[in-house]
């Protein structure tokens, strides 16, 4: 599969979440609304773009944030 | 009927792929047997047909390299659902680190097709066979067939399976509860690691980590049942039949508005319009077509009798072939409320882990039961829209396939019965919404229903 190039900085880092452990308590989408929105029952909605590199500080206190450790960020460097 | 000449012996394979079936352009390949003779085919049966199992051809330490090989020149697709290469599963299992496992998927558990079931029924060391060179191919430890609990089939197959001997690889049955996603892949490793027969969150893929931590192969008993011949009869024998993304020759489930309701065999390619008459043609005037199974498509007949049954022609339609189910909706029917009444089954079969699932499945059988029963009025179009939004929220967001079923299944009823939505909206539904079942759920009382 082709990816997107990386970036100077985390460039094809992206957003995942496990929802099976995600409890929908919407921390995240409080900690980076740019990237992490909600549904109607309160579970997380991704960007399915890479992590800008200004925003990747922000995304990963989000993931340090969730409760459950459903939130991950991958290939970020 | 077709005529087999006498089956020839097959003793000798100097090299892989080099026995020729009994009839190598016949259309019945999974099916010749039952064909020929009506009955089941027991081992000697079997072998009398297709010979030994050819391990022997594939000797030596590069023979199981070179079994994928075959199978990925093949062009052999899954018969699951997905339509996913085998040859580039059996690579990525093979390249673990560890010993993997092989599961052979003969639970079935979608309501609209019959083909596991009849294949297991009369071919099984057909299948048994392609459990066992799969396990061979990929170096597996064991070979592992999955069928519902009270099947009677898990009886036929510890028979076939104790009929056997001198396979490579040890082979046994598993029995998994009888829960629509119980048979998806990771569902199927959770449930022989854990007892929980629930899917679990990829990664890992069940190719990664699954039984005991292993990589692990799970494959359709289908796809493992054309495998067996591959590996006899070589890839260049398979792709005589079907198109060149869709080689060889599919078992599809016919039920509804046909005269024939059955499993029938059909190369790849072959037109619904086609597949329908084999089936004894419309029983009455048609309206519709349920493509893929209960998380498939429906297509507008008799504009959709054109369509061949390959992955790139269905997908240009914007369907799938999914499971290769066709269920026939009669013009005297409902397909607004057909849908609907299935969208409540699924929804309640949700595994209830993932939020978008859980709570989006019964919005949208709502939405749309609400649509059909012009239970809102006025509010109609307001409801139509949400549905379309909860639709699009939804799309990827489990865990597993089995959400994105319910939508595409929705989606293609808004588009194909479209003037229908405008009708029930109105409050003049067509007269059929109240009738009787067309696509039986597991719970009906309707004849049919498994
Ligand atoms: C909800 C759900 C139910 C499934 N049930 C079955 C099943 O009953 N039998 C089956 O072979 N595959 C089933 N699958 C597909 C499997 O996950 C898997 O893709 C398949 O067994 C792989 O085999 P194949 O590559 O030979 O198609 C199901 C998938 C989903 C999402
Ligand atoms: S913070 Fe974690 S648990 Fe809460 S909504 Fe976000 S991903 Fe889900
Ligand atoms: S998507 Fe639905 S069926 Fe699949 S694991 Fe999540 S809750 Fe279960």
């Amino acid at each position: 599969m082709s990816r997107p190039a990386a970036g100077r900085r985390g460039g094809d880092a992206r957003l995942g979440v496990n929802p099976i452990t995600c409890r929908a308590h919407g921390l995240c989408a409080e900690l980076l609304p740019e990237l992490i929105g909600l549904d109607e029952w309160g579970y997380p909605i991704l960007a399915a773009s890479p992590v800008p590199p200004q925003l990747l500080e922000m995304a990963r206190d989000a993931v340090a944030a969730c409760p459950t450790l459903a939130l991950r960020l991958s290939g970020a460097r | 009927m077709v005529r087999v000449p006498r089956a020839t012996p097959h003793q000798v394979m100097a090299a892989a792929g080099q026995a020729r079936p009994a009839d190598p352009d016949s259309p019945y390949r999974l099916l010749a047997g039952w064909v020929d003779t009506g009955r089941p085919a027991d081992l000697a049966a079997h072998q009398r047909r297709h010979g030994p199992l050819p391990v022997p051809a594939y000797p030596g330490r590069a023979g199981p390299h070179r079994l994928i090989g075959v199978v990925d020149r093949s062009g052999l697709r899954g018969r699951g659902g997905a339509g996913f290469p085998t040859g580039r599963k059996l690579t990525a299992v093979a390249a673990g680190r560890r010993r993997p496992i092989v599961l052979a998927n003969g639970c079935e558990g979608e309501p609209a097709s019959r083909k596991d079931h009849v294949l297991l029924s009369v071919a099984p060391h057909l299948v048994l066979d392609g459990a066992i060179l799969a396990a061979y191919a990929v170096g597996a430890e064991e070979a592992v067939v999955c069928l519902h609990a009270q099947d009677p089939l898990a009886d036929t197959l510890r028979a076939a399976i104790a009929a056997r001997s001198g396979d490579p690889v040890p082979l046994r049955v598993a029995e998994v509860p009888d829960r629509y996603v119980a048979s998806e892949a990771s569902a199927l490793v959770n449930f022989l690691n854990t007892g929980d027969p629930r899917p679990t969150a990829k990664p890992p893929r069940p190719f990664e980590r699954g039984v005991r931590g292993r990589p692990t192969l799970v494959d359709n008993v289908e796809t493992l049942a054309h495998l067996a011949m591959v590996a006899r009869y070589g890839p260049e024998w398979f792709r005589r039949l079907g198109g060149p993304d869709s080689p060889g020759t599919t078992l599809v489930t016919v039920t509804g508005a046909v005269r024939l309701p059955g499993v029938y065999e059909v190369p790849l390619g072959t037109s619904i319009g086609q597949v329908l008459e084999l089936a004894g043609g419309a029983a009455e005037e048609l309206q519709a077509v349920l493509v893929g199974g209960y998380g498939g498509s429906w297509l507008p007949l008799p504009s959709g009798g054109g369509i061949r049954l390959t992955h790139a022609d269905l997908q240009a339609a914007g369907a799938s072939l999914g499971v290769a189910a066709l269920v026939v909706l009669p013009a005297r029917g409902c397909g607004l409320a057909e849908t609907a009444r299935v969208l409540r089954y699924l929804a309640g079969e949700s595994a209830a882990q993932c939020g978008p699932c859980m709570f989006g499945l019964p919005a949208i059988a709502a939405d749309l039961t609400a649509v059909v029963e012009g239970a809102a009025g006025r509010r109609g179009g307001a409801v139509l829209d949400r549905l379309g939004g909860r639709l699009e929220v939804i799309r990827g967001r489990g865990a597993c396939a089995h959400p994105d079923g319910a939508v595409r299944l929705a989606s293609s009823a808004l588009r194909v019965f479209g003037t229908d939505v405008r009708r029930h909206l109105s409050g003049r539904p067509c007269p059929w919404a109240a009738g009787g079942p067309r696509l039986p759920v597991p719970g009906d009382a309707a004849p049919g229903a498994r």
